[in-house]
């Protein structure tokens, strides 16, 4: 009964109508939050993505590429956050107002390009020796060798490192309202500083919201993108790719 | 004194740390203590699940899409519909982190229990061998290496997002990093973050080490 009460609550500040407006209000906080978050995504992804795919096409550098996603894991995003600030402070540096927090928005660059490298990597690397040997057969050059057959083939797996990277992005950009920019999770952060459980629990169902929106976006590309013929010939590779033993 | 400037505006002013023994101690024991009660959490739910799932590709239809989900929410939000419920303290962080491990262990030990080869199966089958004893004798050891795989990276990754439970007035060396933020003082954060990277790298090897003895017969392949 305590709960149902408490979750009655939740629902009036959720739809409390000073909630949707002004300054702290929620469409402002997502805007920041989508900002930061997209930002990071898309040089993580330009900084990953080519340099991957080069270095997978080469056959080149796999320890490091395939290695950087365990060395990421072990580092406290938390903590890179906080020398974001430490290091840049919390307003931004002329001409990167499109990043939201540039403080922020350096760490989640960090933390987006692992999965996509080491991804973009392994996908190129094993798009598959006929494949390659017939296109150059046939007097592709290298360049399109990457972009017209091994990159197509490698996106379910590019594409899931771009999710992993977004989920991790989104995730990892609410811990900003803890360290000064605005975020969807800032009710969170002064839900607990003033004891408002209300506030924390309402906060914490719009970030989870916008995770769930975030990643079945991503699950719907990834759809609509790879064409089923590769994702059937993906399975097959995976199948073959098993150890005999 | 030292010619480089060393003192409390410093990235590290080495007099603080002798001064706060008791406190980097108590702080880096209730790193491990979180980390260890997930990841062994974790375990004993992740196991009996893969087990489950590598039988039946119903269960496996059901259960790794919703521990993969869990690995969607945001720790931050986690914590935060946990706390009403749970209150502050030790529990909301050992619930979240556990969710958290679950996706990484139950993924590893379904490949392993799945890599197990179907002749092996039936070899096991034509011994005789009930199934419980051919789970126990055969299909886990044979798991096993990619089960402790799994165990190691929940570790590594487990030892990163204890930091964060500094919201539910946890976080083991994150109370460190948080400090540092809230007081503008660079050395306990910069101690922090060197205790838990170097706790990670530690307990990756250490995990490393358990691979090796307890699949001796890789070895010997080699």
């Amino acid at each position: 009964m305590h709960f149902v009460h408490f979750l009655v609550n939740v629902w009036h500040w959720l739809t409390a109508s000073d909630q949707w407006h002004g300054g702290d209000g929620v469409p402002h906080l997502l805007a920041n939050h989508v900002r930061v978050s997209v930002a990071s995504l898309l040089v993580a992804f330009l900084c990953s993505v080519p340099l991957g795919a080069w270095l997978g096409h080469r056959r080149v550098g796999g320890v490091v590429a395939i290695n950087v996603a365990n060395v990421g894991r072990a580092i406290p995003v938390y903590a890179l956050l906080v020398l974001g600030v430490q290091v840049f402070g919390i307003s931004n540096p002329t001409g990167f107002g499109w990043t939201g927090s540039f403080s922020a928005f350096l760490p989640l660059v960090l933390l987006g390009i692992p999965p996509m490298l080491t991804n973009t990597y392994v996908g190129v690397r094993d798009a598959g020796d006929e494949l390659v040997d017939a296109a150059r057969g046939m007097g592709l050059s290298e360049g399109d060798i990457l972009r017209r057959v091994e990159i197509p083939v490698a996106l379910p797996l590019i594409l899931t490192g771009v999710r992993t990277a977004m989920v991790g992005i989104v995730a990892t950009a609410t811990l900003a309202s803890f360290t000064g920019y605005d975020t969807l999770a800032t009710p969170i952060y002064i839900g607990l500083k003033i004891g408002d459980n209300v506030a924390v629990f309402g906060g914490a169902v719009l970030v989870g919201l916008l995770a769930v929106f975030a990643d079945s976006v991503l699950a719907l590309v990834q759809r609509a993108v790879v064409s089923p013929g590769l994702r059937a010939g993906g399975r097959t590779r995976r199948v073959r790719a098993q150890p005999a033993a | 004194m030292s010619v480089l400037a060393n003192d409390a505006n410093s990235w590290i002013w080495w007099a603080w740390i002798p001064d706060h023994q008791h406190e980097i101690y108590a702080n880096l024991k209730e790193h491990m203590v979180l980390t260890g009660l997930s990841v062994a959490w974790g375990s004993v739910i992740a196991l009996p699940l893969a087990v489950m799932a590598a039988r039946r590709r119903v269960v496996a239809a059901v259960v790794v899409p919703i521990v993969s989900a869990m690995y969607t929410i945001p720790s931050v939000a986690l914590l935060g519909l946990l706390l009403p419920i749970t209150g502050l303290g030790e529990r909301p962080a050992v619930i979240a982190l556990t969710m958290y491990s679950l996706v990484i262990l139950v993924r590893n030990a379904l490949e392993g229990l799945r890599g197990v080869p179907p002749d092996v199966l039936d070899a096991a089958d034509g011994m005789g061998y009930t199934k419980m004893r051919r789970l126990l004798r055969v299909e886990l050891p044979l798991a096993l290496p990619a089960i402790v795989a799994g165990v190691r990276l929940a570790t590594v990754s487990t030892i990163g997002l204890v930091t964060v439970t500094f919201i539910v007035d946890q976080g083991g060396l994150g109370r460190f990093i948080q400090d540092g933020y809230q007081r503008d003082f660079r050395t306990p954060l910069v101690v922090g973050i060197v205790l838990s990277v170097a706790l990670a790298v530690a307990a990756d090897l250490l995990l490393v080490g358990v691979e090796r003895a307890v699949t001796p017969w890789r070895r010997a392949a080699r």
